[in-house]
């Protein structure tokens, strides 16, 4: 794995950064690094059945791929790019388990094509975290317990900033509106909402 | 999913002409081998539900911000068919003088969702039916014509009451039709020979005999954008559901009033969740029209707006629950601070 792929390197041995790099050699079968794809000149594909370039910049990292043009940005980050943080719940856009940033807007990573996502910044739950210091949404969700299997929460945290963000968390009522596109079937709903609370201030200040 | 060839069109003509290179004969548009990618939020789920098939995509995004115009100008509100629905929702201008356009959008899909979806391919989402969006039900003459209603006599608790013929059941999911449908909006679409401008409520088709026609837009036509003449301050949306957030609507009101002394001046009202188009209840706008507003009236208007409707086993409920909106929607329109 080159370091466009690695887009931080992690000083402590964890799940993740051991997943990523076992898997490096399998998991970027048609990574191309010179395929001239850093312009911005966005292909054409006539012939399906060809693989395309695409490059995708997530958390401020340029990846080049070359991918099949079904490929959803979801499936970009965690098949071709080794960010296996956002998730895939229902793969159709109604769980929220995949929501990640793009220029600085929620939206649906399963429901995104990579192709049309070239050109924009993306962030994804790897990328909030300033070195070891967890971004205050991510401690919230620690300090109130805002999960129990876990599967839902890079979707909820994603959600939740940009919620803060555009002025959607001044109350519980307007949280619980607002944070309904993430679905979370342990229902740590009441603990997310007061994760939301918590963490809103020091973002809108910060 | 199935493959499909890629591209970007860089501007309006360079989409018309991608798109219009798909002859569909007589066809519906929604077969049609080339499809538009604005959003993504209908398309991409159905052709990972192997639902829509298309053999090429034309990205028409680039055509954001040229088409991403909002405009509050002479007292018309012109909306560009690129615009996402969460900045609508959010626009104060747009909340105070078209409360019932921004609640439509508030109230539908979710934060992202809304944060994605065009104006434009929100009107145009398909039905939410489980045996249209499921192939592995033969039966549905929306999907594969001829072949049947598997709706009919399946569970049908959330289909339509209005509106529905023998072929075709199917709910019309969207609420943001119904406030347009209900303003007397316009929509314009654009094609090789340029822009032409229709009322709103010819865009729809009913099913009849031909539940796989939609629309009336064209292959190589895109809407390009809506426009609602004069300010709505006294209208709301009144959405009724399973849930309470993120959920489509068993039934909607899309109410627009104008009232003076109590005496009801204009009155429109659009029903969602329990009709299979976008649907204007034009009879219970007459009735309400030079009277003096009271509850007895609004439940006089109710009654009229589901004379006509028909149920099947399972959704008998949407009558008495719709007219129950209507009423408390009206109500509500009636009685806001504006």
């Amino acid at each position: 794995m080159d370091d466009k792929t690695n887009p931080r390197s992690l000083s402590a041995f964890n799940r993740r950064s051991f997943l990523a790099g076992a898997a490096g050699g399998a998991m970027f079968p048609l990574a191309a690094r010179a395929a001239g794809s850093a312009t911005s000149t966005i292909p054409s594909t006539q012939d399906p059945t060809l693989p395309v370039p695409v490059t995708l910049r997530v958390n401020g990292h340029d990846n080049s791929l070359n991918i099949d043009a079904r490929t959803t940005v979801l499936d970009a980050l965690r098949e071709h790019i080794g960010l296996t943080g956002s998730k895939k719940g229902c793969d159709h856009g109604q769980c929220g388990a995949c929501t990640v940033l793009i220029e600085g807007r929620r939206v649906l990573s399963c429901l995104t094509l990579a192709l049309s996502a070239q050109d924009h910044e993306i962030t994804t739950i790897e990328g909030l975290s300033n070195g070891e210091r967890l971004h205050p949404m991510q401690q919230a969700f620690i300090d109130h317990d805002a999960f129990q299997c876990g599967y839902c929460t890079p979707g909820q945290i994603m959600s939740a900033i940009a919620c803060v963000k555009e002025g959607h968390a001044n109350s519980d009522e307007d949280i619980r509106e607002y944070m309904s596109g993430n679905i979370c079937r342990c229902a740590a709903y009441p603990n997310i909402v007061a994760a939301v609370k918590q963490a809103a201030p020091e973002i809108l200040s910060g | 999913m199935r493959s499909f060839a890629y591209q970007r069109a860089a501007d309006p003509s360079a989409a018309i002409q991608a798109l219009a290179a798909a002859d569909a004969g007589n066809n519906p548009l929604t077969e049609a081998e080339i499809q538009p990618l604005a959003g993504g939020t209908t398309l991409l789920d159905l052709m990972k539900l192997d639902v829509m098939r298309p053999r090429a995509i034309v990205d028409i995004n680039p055509l954001s911000p040229a088409w991403a115009t909002v405009s509050l100008e002479n007292g018309n509100l012109r909306l560009g068919a690129m615009v996402r629905m969460a900045d609508v929702a959010a626009n104060p201008e747009i909340q105070q003088n078209y409360p019932v356009v921004a609640d439509s959008l508030k109230l539908a899909a979710s934060a992202q969702l809304r944060n994605m979806a065009t104006l434009g391919g929100n009107v145009l989402q398909r039905t939410r039916c489980t045996y249209f969006r499921d192939v592995s039900y033969e039966a549905c003459n929306k999907r594969n014509p001829g072949s049947g209603c598997a709706a009919m006599d399946g569970f049908n608790r959330t289909h339509a009451v209005l509106g529905t013929s023998d072929k075709c059941i199917a709910t019309y999911p969207g609420d943001f039709a119904q406030a347009l449908i209900a303003l007397d909006a316009s929509v314009d679409i654009t094609g090789k020979s340029g822009t032409r401008t229709i009322p709103f409520a010819q865009l729809h088709k009913a099913p009849g005999d031909t539940p796989q026609l939609e629309t009336m837009l064209m292959p190589g036509e895109l809407i390009s954008g809506f426009t609602i003449r004069g300010r709505w301050p006294r209208s709301a949306y009144l959405k009724v559901r399973d849930r309470r957030s993120y959920e489509f609507a068993l039934a909607s009101a899309a109410i627009a009033l104008d009232v003076q002394d109590g005496t009801v001046r204009d009155a429109r009202i659009a029903l969602g969740g329990v009709a299979t188009q976008p649907w204007r209840a034009r009879g219970a706008e007459a009735q309400l029209k030079g009277q003096k507003f009271d509850d007895a009236l609004a439940e006089r208007a109710a009654e009229t707006a589901f004379e006509g409707a028909s149920a099947r086993r399972h959704n008998e409920f949407k009558i008495a629950l719709g007219k129950r909106v209507v009423a408390r929607a009206l109500h509500q329109a009636v009685t806001m601070e504006i």
